[in-house]
């Protein structure tokens, strides 16, 4: 696009970035992101060096202070473990009518300005309606594989549809803050139902005790509901006790935080480690990696056996079964069924 | 494919107003275009910094506070010592005319005052990415 670049051999890149060089790592992300054969190609080579960073994805509504919290994360992680280098991919949405988008999480983590050892990337939604870009998945690996130890996923925070996060990451933290809900917000399916740890985030505010209480009764219904087979503790744990796994099941812990003050985080981290020790030492750790290499796979065949068929059928065609849909001259199954025994006789 | 126009808004300097930082990463959007803001008061590295991570094709200044012709080629400086000389740079704010010269002169490609229509400068812009 930019008229003075001219692109740079995939391969040359890759080898720069692993190098440690942020300028490709840059461009790299870029290529990753923008999809095509050049981008899987980075992908397959560098994914033998993946699966070594810690993922934590942070989620939860907008305005609940989830980039102040992410850049607190990564300022406290550096400051403990000078060694580890942490990489943030944040994911703003895109506008679905102009294409473009504002991504504003860099403004809420200027402190982390000036350490080399932290790599932030905006990431645009582009039409992905799950919390996270389509390559989110892939810029995380891209990172990864360049030597970044704790990566920081941060949602767009739309609500309660952010169900990616909870494919990508090792432990997702739902941020809440007070008064933002009522209960019913609380034991309402979404959002909650795939925290590791829940975070009620600016608690000098107003009403901080009724959001944990209403996320501590949001947790005792479904621990009832999930294990109606077995008796619970039979006591309401006290709130901020440490998490609690009842040796079968993880029970995220509340944790309360500050984030533009820095306070709370030290606590959020030990949950954060709790809940992936946990992960470690029993089957729910596998049985994650396998559902997520499900997923993975399922989204690239999809995305290849689109363009094959494309490719196969052609754009006129495609495009002739759009209109004819459109029109209601034909029914988008028979479409589809049609496009599909073309691409299977051709190939 | 998809390759979008990626552009950095930034504000370096003292100056507290970023109104027409935010009207212009507004009309970019809306022109398509990915724009990365950053907020107030940022120095010259941090500028630089955030183009080489997020990897934009531009990068546009805004500047009220009377210290363009000090922070505007610094910040140049800095793209440039980072490998990003390819960058579209311009400028937007209260920068005398006389100035102009200048801060082209030092990589600045161009400067935009006060009363300009967005859609000017998104012509600009995309006319810099289409012709190759």
């Amino acid at each position: 696009m930019a008229s003075s670049r001219q692109p740079e051999p995939i391969d040359q890149l890759v080898d720069r970035a692993l190098q440690g060089d942020r300028r490709a790592l840059a461009r790299l992300i870029s290529r990753v992101e923008n999809g095509g054969p050049d981008g899987w190609s980075a992908l397959s080579r560098l994914y033998p060096l993946t699966g070594r960073a810690r993922l934590i994805g942070v989620t939860g509504a907008p305005g609940t202070g989830k980039s102040t919290l992410v850049g607190e994360i990564a300022k406290s992680a550096r400051k403990t473990r000078p060694d580890q280098k942490v990489g943030i991919v944040a994911v703003d949405p895109t506008s679905p009518f102009s294409g473009g988008a504002v991504l504003g999480d860099r403004i809420r983590m200027r402190d982390l300005s000036g350490d080399e050892g932290v790599f932030i990337r905006s990431m645009a939604t582009r039409g992905s309606l799950g919390g996270l870009a389509r390559a989110t998945t892939d810029v995380v690996k891209v990172l990864d594989a360049c030597g970044y130890d704790l990566i920081l996923i941060e949602t767009v925070g739309a609500g309660q549809s952010e169900i990616d996060i909870a494919r990508t990451a090792e432990t997702v933290i739902v941020v809440e803050a007070p008064g933002l809900g009522d209960e019913v917000q609380a034991i309402k399916a979404g959002i909650l139902e795939i925290a590791d740890v829940l975070c009620v985030n600016k608690a000098d505010r107003d009403g901080v005790q009724s959001t944990v209480n209403a996320l501590t009764a949001m947790l005792d219904l479904g621990t009832a509901a999930r294990q109606s087979h077995t008796l619970h503790h039979g006591v309401l744990l006290p709130v901020e006790s440490p998490p609690v796994a009842d040796g079968e099941r993880w029970r995220p812990p509340i944790i309360k935080t500050i984030a533009a003050a820095g306070k709370g985080i030290d606590e959020l981290i030990a949950a954060v480690e709790q809940h992936r020790a946990f992960l470690r030492a029993r089957p729910e750790g596998r049985q994650r990696a396998r559902v997520r290499a499900a997923i993975e796979l399922e989204t690239i065949l999809r995305e290849a056996l689109l363009t094959q068929l494309r490719d196969s059928a052609g754009s006129d065609r495609l495009s002739g079964a759009i209109e004819r849909i459109a029109a209601r001259q034909i029914d988008p199954y028979s479409a589809a069924a049609e496009l599909l025994k073309l691409s299977t006789a051709s190939g | 494919m998809e390759k979008k126009i990626r552009v950095l808004i930034a504000k370096p300097g003292l100056d507290g107003h970023d109104r027409g930082a935010k009207v212009i990463a507004r009309a970019l959007r809306d022109a398509g275009m990915e724009v990365i803001y950053t907020g107030l008061r940022q120095t010259p590295e941090m500028i630089a910094e955030a183009a080489l991570q997020e990897d934009v094709d531009a990068v546009g200044l805004s500047i009220l506070s009377g210290a363009h012709l000090t922070l505007l080629p610094r910040i140049v400086d800095q793209l440039r010592a980072r490998g990003l000389s390819d960058v579209l740079v311009f400028a937007g704010g209260i920068i005398p005319d006389e100035d102009v010269a200048p801060l082209k002169q030092a990589g600045v490609t161009a400067v935009f005052g006060p009363g300009t229509n967005t859609d000017h400068v998104v012509e600009f812009i995309r006319g810099q990415f289409q012709t190759a």
